[in-house]
């Protein structure tokens, strides 16, 4: 079949899902959309279509990225927009088959927006929407619109025919077209991907390799994912393109195991990709032969640095390696081998498709096209979002984002994961893009956006990133294995209640030698969280220090619980539920805390009615209360409480 | 060896070459298959793949998936992703521990339980996160922790 062929078939299948005379019906079934209860949804709605005796058409779409609002659910009625309803119930859901399929009533309040032809009263257009304007999807094309596991979908939306315009190319032409469109490595080091590729091209060596890494390892980084869920063939197709370019004869997707629907995703779209000459010899009659090879990784955070992630696939402990050589020259089994990113790779898909002009106009000047964030932590919309580079961080927080939560105020964004920095309120103007982030001491990394409010510690923050990058060496660089642990110590000690006035400094000479004493970035970023956090919340250090305070209230040893005597109505509840049992009273008798049985869990602050809110939690400060219960009429107002 | 684990080991061998780049995804059917790594194991898959021993050992410590004990029945694992752990992972984390009584990397006496954390889900959107077996729970609380251990029974 060549493809004109193949894609006259999907665009006929396509149009009649579009035309069709039924009504369709998308449900988001991407892991957090099923973890949000996108299944339940589901089961609701295939049981109330039998019901109600509705033929209908029912798709598992992955993610669209508005998580904030999952599980989610379209419907298309015919010759209507396609609505999108979010935050649903499996009741509501069944309530909409009802009423928007049989009574035509669409529900405005319930619905989120409305995309494609036409417009409703009432419901706003989903793409007009201030979570959405802003955003520019080019990997994340197709994302939460098409069926991940048609291909078809993906052909009849513009698929394949980047392939199919390469092939047509010289590999020469392929590499130049990549490198004039300005695309920069995704995974967060930011190396010009056309240079990578012409390197890979030039380098001697028989067979040459194409790995996509799809480690996605960083906490708090979920676009990799999203992506392969949502769209697998865009990053399947742009891995071709490289192969072709390159001149690769062999392939692996190294891909996260804790990702099992990714991995059946990627599984059945291979399984169509050979169903249509996509894959193995003689590509579309082209003469190129490309195979690929799904590895799962095992758990090793470093496996997302090129030369471990090498070593792993060739069954070894995930160590790095010194380089040069570079794996361009020397990789897998000492052969050429080019490594690239998932996000990347669905870029060169939609690059080849669209043009490298197209492409070069989105972005800054050294920075180009778009770049995908999860956005998580103290945010209103929580998502998957993808900008063009250059936007600020303040229109990514407070517009796409919508803002802090609970009316707190914000505190600082960690962009880069372990191998990047907290950024503060000053820098909110800051546009994103390589340069800019990694001047202000953070990085672009490969795409996860944490925010942060006033209810976090700065200190504990770092804590955090170190104990993760401490557990994460592998242990080959001295400076690395054992510096992580000694500034985790020192991390430990400044939460714990015992930092001195030197830990500062010594965090600060600790990082400077681990950044320039380790082979890989792991080591040589580690330090960045501590650096940066020091750069712009040196106060915090030093309160936790010298005045034992967490500001947030976060560091449980510097936190204490009271129950506040002139509140407390001696209702029990706390009592009952302290897991320390370090609560004493009586009914009517004002609860104290016995502070040396407490393990500050919080629960007793969680669980006061809050019609009382008899349960204070400070840091650096000491509430009169008294030592045994007493009645609670002893301590009304005016009266004096029995301190200690 | 024992008769009954040769012939498993021998029914996962049978899928693979014997190439040394093979020995990850072998562990990991192995370790699907026994639910852990068992020693005489790791020595037949190191038999198979001509490899020393010491190699399979190495790659079975270096990976944190690979288990060298015997874990419980369900497996109880607490998400520690950045997003997470600014929500309270620490909480949900403390509650589990309390309630069965055993830390991250244990399993329980019965081996019904082994809790374990993991550096991130990618379901940081519905932070804090924990998986019960293979089913995925968001949005967290203490309170729900009782509820999810008591239906994984």
């Amino acid at each position: 079949m060549d493809f004109d062929e193949i894609r006259a078939r999907a665009n006929s299948e396509w149009q009649a899902l579009e035309k069709s005379a039924r009504p369709s019906i998308f449900v988001g079934a991407a892991t957090c959309g099923r973890a949000a209860g996108a299944g339940a949804v589901l089961e609701a709605i295939n049981e109330a279509l039998t019901r109600h005796k509705i033929e209908a058409s029912l798709t598992q779409v992955g993610c669209l990225g508005l998580c904030y609002a999952e599980p989610l659910l379209d419907i298309v009625k015919p010759g209507r927009p396609r609505i999108h309803y979010g935050n649903l119930t499996p009741e509501l859901a069944s309530q909409l088959i009802e009423d928007y399929l049989i009574k035509d009533n669409p529900h405005p309040e319930l619905a989120l927006g409305a995309s494609g032809h036409g417009t409703l009263p009432d419901i706003p257009r989903l793409y007009e929407l201030p979570v959405l304007k802003p955003q520019v999807r080019i990997a994340l094309r197709n994302c939460g619109l098409i069926d991940p596991e048609n291909a078809n979908h993906y052909i009849a939306r513009g698929g394949y025919s980047g392939l199919a315009r390469a092939l047509e190319m010289t590999p020469e032409a392929v590499i130049s077209e990549v490198q004039k469109s300005g695309l920069r490595g995704r995974g967060g080091a930011g190396f010009p991907t056309g240079l990578k590729w012409e390197f890979s091209r030039r380098a001697q060596g028989a067979p040459k390799y194409i790995v996509c890494n799809a480690d996605e390892g960083d906490p708090g980084a979920f676009m990799d994912r999203s992506l392969l869920e949502g769209d697998p063939h865009a990053v399947l197709e742009g891995i071709l393109i490289g192969a072709y370019a390159i001149g690769a004869s062999e392939g692996y997707i190294y891909i996260r195991a804790e990702y099992p629907l990714a991995i059946e995703r990627l599984k059945v779209a291979l399984r169509q990709m050979q169903d249509y000459g996509l894959i193995g010899d003689n590509i579309l009659g082209s003469g190129h032969s490309f195979h690929l090879k799904i590895k799962e990784g095992a758990g090793a955070f470093v496996c997302g640095e090129e030369t471990a992630m090498i070593a792993s696939i060739e069954g070894k402990r995930g160590m790095p390696r010194s380089r040069p050589p570079f794996p361009a020259n020397s990789g897998l089994w000492g052969k050429p081998t080019n490594i690239n990113n998932v996000e990347t790779w669905a870029n060169v898909s939609a690059i080849l498709e669209k043009g490298a002009e197209w492409y070069a106009g989105y972005g800054t000047e050294k920075s180009k096209g778009t770049k995908t964030f999860a956005l998580a932590g103290k945010i209103n919309r929580t998502g998957l979002i993808e900008v063009p580079m250059g936007i600020t961080l303040e229109e990514i927080i407070y517009g796409i984002g919508g803002g802090i939560p609970d009316g707190k105020r914000f505190k600082a964004v960690q962009t880069g994961g372990p191998s990047g920095g907290c950024l503060p309120e000053s820098l909110l103007k800051l546009p994103v893009d390589y340069d800019s982030l990694t001047q202000a001491g953070s990085i672009m990394g490969s795409g996860g956006m944490i925010v942060l409010d006033e209810d976090n510690c700065i200190v504990d923050t770092a804590r955090y990133f170190l104990s993760f990058t401490q557990a994460e060496s592998c242990g080959k660089c001295v400076p690395c294995r054992l510096g992580t642990k000694q500034m985790l110590d020192i991390l430990e000690g400044i939460t714990g209640g015992d930092g001195k006035p030197e830990d500062i400094d010594l965090l600060q000479r600790l990082s400077n030698s681990i950044k320039s004493g380790s082979l890989c970035a792991l080591g040589g970023t580690a330090p960045n969280p501590v650096l940066t956090t020091l750069r712009y919340f040196r106060d915090e250090y030093e309160e936790h220090i010298a005045e034992r305070n967490c500001r947030a209230r976060v560091c449980p040893a510097l936190t204490t619980y009271y129950i506040l005597p002139d509140k407390c109505q001696g209702c029990l509840i706390c009592l009952r539920n302290c897991p320390a049992e370090a609560i004493s009273g009586d009914k009517r008798m004002v609860h104290v805390i016995d502070q040396s049985k407490c393990i500050k869990c919080g629960v007793c602050l969680e669980v006061c009615p809050p019609r009382f809110s008899a349960v204070a939690k400070v840091s650096a400060e000491e509430i009169a209360t008294p030592t045994e219960p007493v009645p609670v009429r002893a301590l009304k107002p005016g009266k004096d409480t029995d301190s200690k | 060896m024992e008769p009954d684990i040769k012939q498993q080991l021998g029914d996962i061998l049978s899928d693979y070459e014997g190439d040394s780049s093979e020995l990850i995804p072998i562990l990991q059917a192995a370790q699907e298959r026994f639910g852990y790594l068992p020693e005489e194991v790791m020595a037949g898959i190191a038999q198979f793949l001509k490899l020393a021993p010491s190699a399979v050992y190495g790659v079975g410590t270096f990976y944190a998936q690979f288990k060298l004990t015997p874990t419980g029945k369900r497996s109880i694992k607490v998400c520690r992703g950045t997003a997470c752990h600014v929500r309270g992972a620490d909480r949900i984390l403390q509650e589990i521990e309390r309630r069965l009584g055993i830390k991250p990397g244990e399993t329980t006496s019965d081996l019904e339980y082994s809790l374990e954390t993991i550096a991130c889900f990618g379901s940081c959107a519905l932070a804090p996160v924990m998986v019960a077996d293979k089913t995925v729970y968001g949005r967290m609380t203490p309170p729900k922790v009782a509820q999810i251990l008591a239906d994984s029974n």
